[in-house]
């Protein structure tokens, strides 16, 4: 029995009502072993190009195989934060707890202490985030007024087996570097505690 | 005496060369099956497993499969009916892998002043006994849906007694057709009748008679009825792991593999099958026990043993063509549902192979061959 719907649309093309040819399904289920052996014999020759002939821009498969390579990421990313440096090494923050203040996840901790340098008034001593918290809406680096702190490491496989391994500190966060183009990372992963083999 | 151990261990190499065949392709065929469905979705598929780094197209996976599931937990549920819970996977497995047996894979092989049929039994009603093999199969299934003490499981060994009986009846209807025109109920014969030139009278001795051009209709309607007594996508109404939940979702480990090695000894059968009654078991066109003759008049001796390798390797060619072709089907279509498989079964495989009986009768009487 045909399926009918109510709502026929116009285009008979893309009417649910079956017509003959569609209905005896021999037919159409041969049409469709057409198309999916079609792909597989074309698939299969650029599978033997790449494998025997080594002809790398034959690409066999639309998928990316990812722990080997890696899709392009965005310049708008917002991946594993880092601090920004000044010339002479030490952190750009001034410690003014706006991006404390704005996280919504409140997963920023920082302690601030005397800079030596006269001109300018704070240095973080401390400088946390809990990435098990952080829901990376990237709020700190739009409110930091010394643009101190960014999220362009292209860093995102952080992932660790325990929550203390999860907070990254000052010296972490400033010893990373921004994400070369198509989003790779220039600066090596930092591999929490807990992911080291003992 | 020493006449009698020799003959027992020529009888091996057929035996022998069937469980090794058998069952390799078996257990290749998890690795066929991840491997040709991602290269028809545009995936590269199973390739990670390796030893020592070498991963040689994936082709460890089922090494590694098998370990997984030997060093599984075998979970026995505390109502199931311990017996035959452990019993079914076997018995399952058991008639995969007997039922192969009568299928001829050559012609016969002469060696020491003896003559070897190339099949692992030869048997007069050998096309019988596959026919019982399969159907026997199926207890294995009910049993795990009874055995399990799960209404779930229960339900899915019901349905697949029944897909199993719609099957079955197809399949011995539509090969009745390819019985009455090469007058056997036994393989070997059957598959040297397809040597046979096709309607000599019309077309001189250019084409061989395969089952596939005597008999299309069965062609089709067998492959379909041998496609649904597989379990197999897109008459997986008894399994349908994701939804609906199978006969065996109480086992776990090496017993539920078992279920799985069964499926695809199966789907090597219905292969098998298909290429021994259809497309011309182990012959090769225009090759005879002498060597090649052609219908143009040449000709070109070979050797026995070199007669014997073609034809053993025309007929596992055919069988892998035959496997591509069921794995191509179950990756193309989606599942019919209970009520389809059932109405498919009973009120289209059957009458169409009733039908075809029929017509096979009236054209033999008209050709004059009873």
């Amino acid at each position: 029995m045909a399926y009918q719907t109510t709502n026929t649309p116009a285009d008979p093309k893309h009417s649910s009502r079956l017509v003959l040819r569609q209905r005896f399904y021999v037919v159409e289920v041969l049409v469709g072993l057409a198309l999916t052996a079609r792909h597989f014999f074309a698939n299969l020759w650029r599978h033997t190009l790449w494998v025997v002939f080594r002809v790398k821009s034959a690409r066999g498969a639309v998928t990316i195989q990812y722990p080997d390579e890696r899709r392009p990421y965005s310049p708008r990313l917002r991946s594993l934060h880092r601090l920004v440096r000044r010339e002479d090494g030490s952190p750009r923050c001034v410690a003014c707890m706006m991006c404390e203040t704005v996280c919504p996840a409140h997963c920023i901790y920082i302690v601030a202490t005397e800079h030596p340098n006269p001109e300018i008034e704070k240095v973080p001593e401390r400088f946390d985030i809990d990435l098990g918290k952080c829901v990376f809406c990237g709020y700190c680096v739009e409110a930091c007024p010394e643009d101190a702190i960014r999220m362009d490491t292209g860093i995102l496989e952080f992932s660790a087996y325990d929550r203390q391994s999860m907070i990254y500190t000052k010296d972490t966060l400033l010893a990373l570097e921004a994400a070369g183009p198509n989003g790779v990372p220039t600066s090596p992963v930092p591999i929490p505690p807990s992911r080291r083999p003992r | 005496m020493s006449g009698v151990a020799l003959d027992l261990l020529l009888q091996a190499i057929p035996v022998g060369f069937v469980m090794f065949v058998v069952l390799n392709f078996g257990g290749l065929l998890t690795w066929v099956e991840r491997k040709q469905s991602a290269i028809m979705q545009d995936r590269i598929g199973a390739n990670r497993a390796s030893i020592f780094g070498i991963r040689i197209l994936g082709l460890l996976h089922p090494l590694a499969d098998a370990v997984k599931m030997l060093t599984k937990e075998d979970f026995t549920p505390a109502r199931a009916d311990k017996l035959m819970f452990k019993l079914a996977p076997f018995v399952s497995v058991f008639f995969g892998l007997a039922a192969f047996a009568t299928i001829p894979f050559g012609d016969t092989l002469q060696i020491l002043g003896r003559e070897i049929q190339l099949q692992a039994v030869t048997l007069n009603v050998g096309i019988l006994y596959v026919l019982g093999m399969i159907s026997l199969g199926v207890y294995g299934l009910m049993m795990a849906g009874w055995a399990s003490a799960n209404n779930y499981a229960l339900l899915g060994g019901q349905r697949a007694a029944a897909l199993m009986i719609s099957a079955e009846v197809a399949i011995g209807a539509s090969i009745m057709g390819v019985v009455m025109v090469y007058g056997s109920l036994n393989m070997q014969d059957i598959a040297r009748g397809q040597g046979q030139p096709l309607l000599p009278q019309f077309f001189g001795c250019w084409i061989p008679a395969w089952g596939l051009l005597t008999q299309p209709a069965a062609f089709i309607l067998f492959l379909t009825a041998g496609i649904a007594s597989t379990k197999r996508i897109p008459f997986d109404t008894p399994e349908g792991e994701s939804e609906i939940i199978g006969y065996f979702v109480e086992y776990s480990g090496m017993k539920f593999g078992m279920f799985a090695m069964a499926d695809f000894l199966e789907t090597v059968v219905i292969a098998g099958m298909t290429t021994a009654l259809f497309l011309g078991g182990w012959q090769v066109p225009y090759l005879q026990a002498s060597g090649f003759v052609f219908p143009w008049g040449a000709s070109v001796a070979l050797p026995h043993l070199a007669v014997v390798g073609l034809q053993v390797g025309a007929f596992l060619t055919k069988v892998v063509v035959v496997i591509w072709f069921l794995m191509l089907i179950r990756w193309t279509l989606p599942r019919f549902r209970y009520d389809q498989a059932m109405r498919l079964g009973w009120l289209a495989l059957f009458p169409l192979s009733v039908l075809n009986i029929l017509v096979t009768g009236l054209v033999l009487l008209a050709l004059g061959t009873p």
